[in-house]
């Protein structure tokens, strides 16, 4: 008996783990589940154990301090050789964490995994996915920048909505009173404690349910759920029609996991570590918070509701939605697993899919926000003043001046939450213009009080000159009828209102 | 099961061709269906466990709780400088530092807001927290406006609601001027669920004043 093999047995003897390990190893599964579509589960585990080893690398020198976290980010960033990738490597090994268990859960859903015996396995898969949400969130707040403060600032004011134990459920998740040294503490141990320990924990029962209730076989169409067969249906084509699970279908999970892996080291390499950004100095007010990308989806859908909806809208929507998922495999245990039968299920998938997509498309340029600086920062054209007589020169120093640009672009600069204004004079005669500048509306601030008279005429008049050389600027035909000697036709397809 | 071999001493049979029978007595008298010494013992030791849990999570709840408590025991009346700082009829950033600190928050105490003077002692003091979010409003003194940087949320001078998502207007700070000193009952992250609810967002006509607390 060589050496090595002793040494083995002597183990073995102690550690009687060959046996659990043999049978996990080699349990059949059907042989179409080898496939690349089953790769993304393995995948989040070894990312999730990724950011256990680079967490705890970064926490030797972070310091969980208010005072200190920023500056601890930078002395990793700048001074600690190679602490930038580590850093890196953690804010991408988390970005793609969040994004292979979103598609993980979308492949399970559209295959009908979560159908009988394995709805817990579901149900443990969106606490999973939960989990790996706040773990983006903690982890952001632990960047201790300007955009974690803010961020977590909306955190407070969402929770702040909760009706009568709101103001109790702030104190608790900050603390305190405000954001400052005992919140980072709370985040600290949320994320370095509290959340990755459930999630180890819960991850292991996942994968347990995963090899005592076998993978998935591929869904066909015709071939239905039922409670009272599947299982004697699943064994039997696991046996006919199966394979050992190692290696048939484990190569295909490393060699996946072994890329993604790889393409978070290239993106960390390449794009670096995020941030930090600003000090946590709230009196620094010169920034504009921006949420992680997990999170700029939200940021959208809360810029987008009207007033009314928005305390109900958040509070009962995050509920609605853990609740919708986890009611899945209740509501739909059994019937067909194909998507080719199972439209409602595609249709819901792909409009979810397509919904965040957007949301989060339009989190990435943030149209509704103003911006802050356009006003001092974007010329008018040189082209839109030529020519122009000192009362438009004259509305074109108060559209800067009073800020317009902030929210209105000309010649392509400029906030996007109010419309473009190059050919405004071809939508609005100008009394409307008028009429919108002093009174408002929508989402349009009324001008009346801080434009004198003569002001909003010049305003009006270098509005009036924005129309293209080739299309007319709107009129009031009354009006026009009126200056033309009275009696006259308005003309046809004139831009009258 | 039978009360005869439940009675046997297991010990006496635990080699032997019998231990396997034996064996089975035993673990039959085990069962969770007997009742026995053991069981009862079980269960003691279960209550009692669950007894010293009971016991030691009070503790770790009032523990746990202890950053609730109430506005008061948070605010309190701090000074944003001399009212001689604030021109009539502009508003001006301030900052201050939230009365309620420890050694370790570095820059987060420091706490701004806007600071309005419409007349000699007529002042009204914004929290730079947007109404809807809480991020950061800038004031704009040429358009006379507030706008956020977030979601587009947009306020007049007097703190009313322009345009956007918020559905009120700024949240204001109780104030009050002593010996020349404009104070400010502050302590908390103005929200919409704290005192800062209670505070009327004055129109131009009726000013401040108000007993805010409630
Ligand atoms: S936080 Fe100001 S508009 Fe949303």
């Amino acid at each position: 008996m060589s050496r090595m093999k002793r040494i083995y047995d002597w183990f073995e003897q102690r550690l009687q783990i060959e046996g659990p390990v043999r049978e996990a190893v080699l349990h059949k599964v059907p042989r179409n589940t080898a496939s690349w579509w089953y790769v993304f589960g393995s995948a989040a585990f070894t990312l999730l154990i990724l950011q256990v080893v680079t967490g705890i690398l970064l926490a030797l020198v972070y310091v969980p301090s208010a005072a200190q976290a920023w500056e601890s980010l930078n002395v990793l960033n700048h001074q600690i050789p190679l602490g930038w990738f580590l850093r890196a490597v953690h804010a991408w090994g988390s970005n793609f964490m969040v994004a292979v268990v979103f598609i993980h859960m979308a492949q399970v859903f559209l295959f009908g995994a979560y159908k009988f015996p394995r709805e817990l396995t579901w149900t443990v898969g969106v606490f999973l996915l939960l989990l790996t949400l706040g773990m983006a969130f903690s982890g952001q707040v632990l960047r201790f920048d300007q955009d974690a403060y803010w961020g977590l600032g909306i955190g407070v004011f969402i929770m702040a909505r909760v009706p009568l134990i709101g103001g109790q459920l702030v104190h608790l998740l900050l603390g305190g009173p405000i954001i400052a040294g005992a919140t980072l503490s709370r985040f600290f141990t949320l994320h370095v404690f509290i959340i990755p320990g459930t999630l180890l924990f819960l991850a292991a029962v996942h994968i347990w349910m995963v090899l005592k209730l076998g993978v998935n076989e591929w869904p066909m169409p015709g071939r239905v759920v039922h409670r009272e067969t599947y299982i004697a249906e699943y064994n039997k084509l696991a046996h006919d029609d199966g394979i050992p699970f190692v290696p048939g279908a484990f190569w295909k999970d490393l060699v996946f996991s072994g890329a993604v892996l790889a393409a978070v080291f290239v993106c960390a390499l390449v794009l670096g570590p995020s941030g930090p950004g600003g000090q946590p100095d709230p009196s620094i007010i010169q920034t504009v918070p921006k949420p992680d990308f997990p999170f700029l989806w939200i940021y959208s859908v809360l810029s987008f509701l009207p007033p009314s909806l928005e305390t109900p809208f958040i509070l009962i929507a995050p509920i609605a939605m853990i609740a919708g998922l986890l009611a899945v495999p209740f509501v739909a245990s059994e019937g067909e697993k194909s998507w080719h039968r199972r439209p409602v299920a595609v249709l819901a998938l792909t409009t979810v899919a397509v919904a965040w997509a957007v949301f989060t498309h339009l989190g990435m340029y943030t149209p509704w926000s103003p911006h802050m600086n356009a006003w001092s920062g974007d010329p008018i054209p040189v082209r839109y003043l030529r020519e122009a007589t000192p009362l438009v020169r004259q509305g074109a120093v108060i559209f800067e001046s009073k800020q317009c640009r902030n929210c209105h672009q000309i010649g392509g600069h400029g906030g996007e939450r109010g419309p473009a204004l190059d050919d405004i004079a071809t939508r609005m005669t100008p009394d409307q213009m008028r009429f919108k500048v002093v009174t408002g509306g929508g989402n349009m601030p009324a001008f009346g009080k801080n434009l004198s008279p003569p002001e909003i005429e010049a305003l009006v008049a270098f509005l009036e000159t924005l129309h293209p050389a080739n299309e007319p600027p709107a009129a009031d035909a009354a009006q026009r009828a009126i200056e033309t000697g009275g009696g006259a036709p308005p003309p046809v397809g004139g831009h009258s209102y | 099961m039978n009360p005869d071999e439940r009675s046997d001493n297991p010990e006496k049979a635990s080699t032997g061709p019998e231990a396997g029978a034996a064996r089975e007595q035993a673990s039959e008298r085990d069962g969770p269906a007997a009742v026995s010494r053991r069981w009862l013992l079980l269960k003691a030791g279960i209550a009692l466990n669950g007894l010293v849990g009971v016991a030691m999570a009070i503790p770790i709840i009032r523990y746990l709780l202890w950053p609730v408590r109430k506005d008061a025991a948070y605010n309190s009346w701090v000074s944003l400088g001399r009212t001689s700082e604030f021109p009539v009829g502009e508003t001006r950033l301030a900052n201050f530092r939230t009365p309620w600190t420890r050694p370790w928050d570095g820059q987060t105490d420091h706490v701004p807001c806007y600071v309005r003077r419409e007349g000699s002692a007529q002042f009204t003091v914004f929290a730079i927290n947007c109404a809807h979010l809480g991020c950061p409003v800038r004031w704009f003194p040429q358009s006379q406006l507030f706008m956020c940087p977030c979601h587009g949320g947009v306020y007049y001078a007097d703190g009313s609601r322009a345009s956007g998502p918020p559905e009120r207007g700024l949240f204001t700070y109780p104030h009050r001027i002593t010996g020349g000193n404009l104070e400010i009952d502050a302590g908390q992250m103005p929200t919409l669920s704290n005192t800062a609810k209670l505070t009327n967002i004055a129109t131009p006509g009726e000013e401040e004043g108000c007993s805010c607390r409630g």
